[in-house]
């Protein structure tokens, strides 16, 4: 149950070694993370779950860049991290799609920002947008799409920068079931078929499961790694499942029950 | 058959019993959904200039027969008369350039300043915590009463009209812009950062345009009080412009002149206020709002 996916040999795509996260504000500090370690390999799907508050939204900001842990190091690459760097993708919990921008607009922002070839970003973007099936919609406003389709334009920006890790924040919370499952196929597919790394912080254990290789479960805060836990299906093809078929795999049930025990263990103390 | 027709006739009697109370209670009128026909718009405008000349029309009856004094209410064909001196041989347009000017330096230098301020707060919380107090005293402060204190400072010409105008406009703005900055939501600034922004970038392509539609919002307030700020401060001492046609008219007991700069002040008003609608809406189509 406890196996970790680190071989020992390659050197792990993103890497946190005895990181603690401190916030300070007036009303005193507050200890998010507590010597959290573990690694993940390159191309590998890793979902974190715990409960809420525990510091997942924490972690990913630690590996995107934008907060500095209070002790020890988080490592992409084996490279000590110090900023947000161009490796790394970010998709929040709400697609931030800006209203003042048009779909392929919002979709370059990275590009923007960071004053790459706008022409090549654009036509970049219009590729990814086509595929996720909003050829049609580039230049309409984020309030004329539905929440699917806003979540695949925020998936579209993220990608367009060609991040090699992508961090997704419960990217599906605003959505409806149906959505969810139907986009949670959609995104694990690319994700997947792109080679890229992928860290999903989920509320929803059977996301975990279905999408991911490995769960990775933290403790109530200050988080630390409580358990990890590898998901594997056994399919005829030897290949993963997608999400909605993993849904239905034997072992599913299993791996559903030791994950939703392991979260309830925190709720009784 | 007597028997058979018992039933129906108590039928009869059960369905009129209650018919009875039903019908006193209806003394209480109740309304469906109220249905209005709406008049053309030829119809409103014809209706609207017909009031407007039944008062001109009685007002200068009532003049002409004594039924009002026409020394204090002065009468429209005075009127119109002190009208065509006005604008052939008096100093309409100088007047009107002048409080025009005024009031339009005094908009976009409000407008323009205080929209700065106000979005200024979100590059530091402790900076716009110290600010904040002293922006709100200065809303509290009837701007009005210092406007004496203001002509004093920048003297009896335009700059102090401009400073008048843009005294009453600038804090509108600053706190409606600060509004604007309050509503930003942390994580879109996230989002920026991560992608790799600098706060420039995040102030530029985030903050800017997401306070837009609080700035736009306060245009129309704003040219609004930026005449009253103009006028005022020509009351207080000025050699030009409407305010101080109203003022000097008003104290030389020229009834019909005070009519005529009033008349032109809210026709001056009317179509600045038109422009900045325009000039709004068209922002609005601009920032897709
Ligand atoms: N900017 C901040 N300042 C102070 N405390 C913070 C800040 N951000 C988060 N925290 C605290 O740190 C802890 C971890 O927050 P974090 O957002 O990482 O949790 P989370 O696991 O993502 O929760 P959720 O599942 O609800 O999204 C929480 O207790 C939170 O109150
Ligand atoms: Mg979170």
């Amino acid at each position: 149950m406890h196996a970790s996916s680190t071989d020992g040999t390659a050197t792990p795509k993103v890497e946190l070694r005895n990181v603690n996260l401190r916030y300070f504000s007036l009303e005193g500090e507050t200890e998010a993370l507590r010597d959290t370690s573990f690694s993940i390999a390159p191309g590998e799907f890793v979902a974190i779950i715990g409960q809420s508050g525990c510091g997942k939204s924490t972690l990913l900001s630690l590996i995107s860049g934008i907060l500095k842990p209070t002790d020890g190091a988080v490592l992409v690459d084996g490279k000590l991290v110090n900023g947000p760097s161009r490796k790394v993708g970010y998709m929040l919990q709400q697609d931030y799609l800006f209203e003042w921008r048009t779909i392929l607009e919002n979709a370059v922002l990275g590009a923007e920002i960071q004053g790459a070839n706008m022409t090549t970003a654009r036509e970049h973007a219009k590729q990814l947008l086509t595929k996720y099936g909003l050829g049609q919609f580039l230049h309409h406003l984020p309030r004329q799409l539905s929440g699917g389709m806003r979540q695949r334009v925020a998936l579209a920006r993220t990608l367009c920068t060609e991040p090699e890790i992508v961090l997704l924040d419960e990217p599906f919370a605003a959505l409806d079931s149906q959505t969810r499952i139907a986009l949670a196929d959609e995104v694990t597919e690319i994700l997947r078929r792109e080679g890229k790394t992928a860290i999903l912080v989920t509320h929803d254990i059977g996301e975990a499961i279905s999408m991911s290789e490995r769960v990775i479960v933290l403790s109530r805060r200050p988080g630390r790694v409580k358990s990890e836990h590898s998901i594997r299906f056994a399919t005829s093809d030897g290949l993963r499942p997608n999400p909605f078929s993993a849904r239905s795999a034997p072992e599913f049930n299993g791996y559903f029950n030791a994950l939703w025990k392991e979260l309830e263990v925190h709720v009784e103390g | 058959m007597a028997v058979q027709d018992s039933p129906h006739v108590a039928d009869v009697a059960l369905d009129l019993a209650p018919a009875k109370p039903v019908t006193n209670t209806t003394a209480k009128p109740v309304h469906r959904l109220p249905v209005q026909i709406d008049w053309p718009t030829w119809a409103i405008v014809t209706t609207q200039a017909g009031i407007l000349v039944g008062i001109i029309g009685l007002w200068e009856a009532a003049a002409t027969t004594s039924v009002i004094d026409a020394f204090f209410w002065s009468q429209p064909s005075a009127i119109w008369h002190t009208l065509k001196i006005f604008f052939t041989t008096g100093d309409a347009w100088t007047d009107i350039s002048f409080t025009f000017r005024s009031t339009i330096f005094g908009f976009l230098l409000g407008t323009a300043a205080g929209s700065l301020l106000g979005l200024s707060f979100w590059w530091s919380r402790n900076y716009a915590a110290i600010v904040q107090p002293y922006i709100i005293c200065l809303e509290s402060i009837p701007k009005l009463a210092l406007a004496p204190l203001i002509i004093l400072v920048f003297g009896i010409g335009l700059g102090s009209k401009v400073a008048v105008a843009t005294a009453l406009t600038l804090v509108v703005s600053t706190l409606t812009a600060y509004a604007g900055v309050k509503a930003l939501d942390p994580d879109g600034e996230k989002l920026f950062y991560s992608l790799g922004a600098t706060r420039w970038q995040v102030f530029r392509k985030l903050v800017v345009p997401f306070c837009l539609p609080w700035i736009i919002s306060v245009l129309r307030v704003n040219i609004g009080l930026a005449l009253t700020g103009a006028i005022v401060g020509e009351f207080i001492a000025s050699q030009h412009g409407l305010g101080r046609a109203i003022l000097y008219a008003g104290q030389t007991y020229d009834i019909a002149l005070v009519w005529v700069a009033v008349l032109v002040l809210s026709t001056l008003a009317i179509i600045m206020y038109a422009a900045v609608s325009w000039l709004e809406s068209l922002l609005r189509k601009g920032t897709r709002q």
